[in-house]
C-alpha cells in the first residue's frame, strides 16, 4: 500500500480545494479502497484522507425538526448507537448492525457505503426506500441529489470528480420499517439478497439490494401494495417486475423466490392487528 | 509519524498509506499481530486504536497518527486470559488467537455469551469452533456459562 500517495485534509474546505486542484479520490475508513487496494484493483493512485474531519461526523435533525440528517463520516457503529436514528430510522440501525464485524463497523462509513456504490451495500435499500436525499459540495456549491437518482449504472453515481458527499437526509417516515439481509451466515456475509420496507400505509415502499445493478425500488409492487391488493396479487406482481442477477454469490431463480418470500414476510410481520 | 504503542511514545518514518498492520510487523517488530486474509473478513490483525477495535490490515497509518494502539504485545504475555485461553484450548493452530483476545478486550465487565459473540463475530477462527474461546472469556470475567449444547454452532 505504500506506494500509495496519500495526503490528508483538516477540514472541509481543504478537502474540496484538493479535490478541485488535485483531483483525489477521498478516503474514510478504507473498509472498501484498502480491500481493493490489497487485491490490486484499485484504479485512484492519488487518495485523500477525510476520515478526521469531524464535521460531517454529527447525526441529528435539520432546522424543521423533521429530516434526519446523518453525516457522512458517520460509522456503523456511531448508526447504532445514536437515539435520534434508533428513533426516526431504526431500519438502518439494523442494517448497520447486519455489517461486517465489529472491526468494520468501527471503520466503515454511510458516506463510504453510499459512494462506493456497491449493489450489495447494506444500507442502500434503506436509503432507497426512505426516499433519503444525499448532499453534495464542491467548491461550486452544494447541491441535493434523491437517492434513487444517485446512481447510474453498476458502481456508477451521479457525482462529480470535485464533489464530496457531506451528508445523507431522509424525511421523517409513517408506518413501520424492517430490513431482512440474506446471506451465508450471521456476521461477516455479503448479502445474497437484502430488502429494505416501509409500511406506510398511504404508500409502502420496498427496495432491494443485490438484486440488479444498483439497488432497487419495486414502484409496481408498491402500487398493487398501497391500492389494496392482496399480498398474493403483489408476490404475482413481484415475481414479474424483478429480473434478478446470476452472480457467485446467488442465482436469479433463488434471488427472485427469496425476494417474494421477503415481501410475504414483511406483510405478514407487520399486518395491522 | 508519532503515535502511542503499548503505552509508549513512539516514532516511525512509514509512508502515509501503508497499512497499520506492515508497520507493527515490520517497522516496530511486533509480529504478534497476524495477518490473515488482509481484507477486513478474519480480524487476525485486530489491533485497538484509541480503544475501538479495527482490522489493522485496513487502516492507513496516517490514521494511526496521535492515536493510542495496543497489540497483543501490550497484553505482555501475562494477561489473565491469555493463559484462560491456553488453559481452557481456546488456541490451536494460534493465528486467530490475538485478535480474539484484543477484541475481547472491549468487552464490558459482566458480558453476556451472546455480547461476547456479538464482539467476536469479527473474528473467525477455523480450529476451535469457538465453544472454548468464549468459554475462555466467560472464565476471565466471572460469567456462569450456558449448558455446552447452546453455546457452539451459531457463531
Amino acid at each position: 500500500m505504500s506506494e500509495l500517495d496519500l495526503r490528508r485534509a483538516s477540514s472541509v474546505d481543504e478537502a474540496l480545494t484538493i479535490m478541485r486542484d488535485e483531483g483525489r479520490t477521498p478516503i474514510a475508513g478504507a473498509t472498501d479502497l484498502y480491500v481493493a487496494a490489497q487485491f490490486g484493483t484499485l484504479v485512484p493512485r492519488k487518495l485523500l484522507d477525510i476520515w478526521k474531519l469531524k464535521e460531517l461526523r454529527t447525526i441529528g435533525t435539520a432546522a424543521d425538526g423533521q429530516t434526519l440528517v446523518i453525516g457522512a463520516l458517520s460509522t456503523y457503529t456511531d448508526l447504532m448507537q445514536s437515539a435520534v436514528v434508533q428513533d426516526r430510522l431504526p431500519m438502518l440501525v439494523t442494517a448497520a448492525r447486519l455489517v461486517g464485524g465489529v472491526q468494520i463497523q468501527n471503520r466503515g462509513t454511510i458516506g463510504g457505503n453510499i459512494v462506493n456504490g456497491s449493489p450489495a451495500g447494506d444500507t442502500l435499500p434503506v436509503f432507497a426506500a426512505a426516499d433519503a436525499v444525499v448532499v453534495l459540495r464542491s467548491l461550486r456549491g452544494e447541491r441535493r441529489v434523491p437517492f434513487n437518482e444517485f446512481y447510474a449504472g453498476y458502481r456508477k453515481t451521479v457525482i462529480k470528480p470535485d464533489e464530496l458527499l457531506i451528508a445523507v437526509e431522509t424525511p421523517s417516515i409513517d408506518g413501520i420499517q424492517a430490513f431482512r439481509k440474506v446471506g451465508t451466515r450471521a456476521a461477516q456475509a455479503i448479502s445474497k439478497i437484502a430488502m429494505a420496507a416501509v409500511r406506510d400505509p398511504k404508500r409502502p415502499r420496498i427496495a432491494f439490494g443485490s438484486l440488479a445493478a444498483t439497488v432497487v425500488r419495486v414502484p409496481k409492487t408498491e402500487a398493487a401494495l398501497a391500492s389494496g391488493n392482496s399480498i398474493d396479487e403483489a408476490a404475482a406482481v413481484l415475481e414479474a417486475e424483478i429480473n434478478p442477477i446470476d452472480d457467485v454469490r446467488s442465482t436469479a431463480v433463488y434471488r427472485k423466490r427469496v425476494a417474494v418470500n421477503l415481501l410475504r414476510w414483511f406483510w405478514k410481520e407487520t399486518a395491522p392487528a | 509519524m508519532k503515535f502511542t504503542l503499548n503505552g509508549k511514545a513512539t516514532e516511525v518514518n512509514a509512508s502515509p498509506a501503508a497499512r497499520l498492520l506492515d508497520v507493527l510487523r515490520e517497522d516496530c517488530g511486533l509480529t504478534g499481530t497476524k495477518e490473515g486474509c488482509g481484507e477486513g473478513e478474519c480480524g487476525a490483525c485486530s489491533v485497538l486504536i484509541d480503544g475501538e477495535v479495527v482490522c489493522s490490515c485496513l487502516v492507513p497509518f496516517a490514521q494511526a497518527d496521535n492515536a493510542e494502539v495496543l497489540t497483543i504485545e501490550g497484553l505482555n504475555g501475562t494477561h489473565p486470559l491469555q493463559k484462560l485461553f491456553m488453559d481452557e484450548v481456546g488456541a490451536q493452530c494460534g493465528i486467530c488467537t490475538p485478535g480474539m483476545i484484543i477484541a475481547a478486550m472491549t468487552l464490558g465487565e459482566k458480558p453476556t455469551l451472546d455480547e461476547v459473540k456479538v464482539a467476536l463475530a469479527g473474528n473467525l477462527c477455523r480450529c476451535t469452533g469457538y465453544s472454548a474461546i468464549y468459554r475462555a472469556i466467560m472464565k476471565w470475567r466471572g460469567m456462569p456459562l450456558p449448558d455446552e449444547s447452546s453455546s457452539a454452532v451459531t457463531a
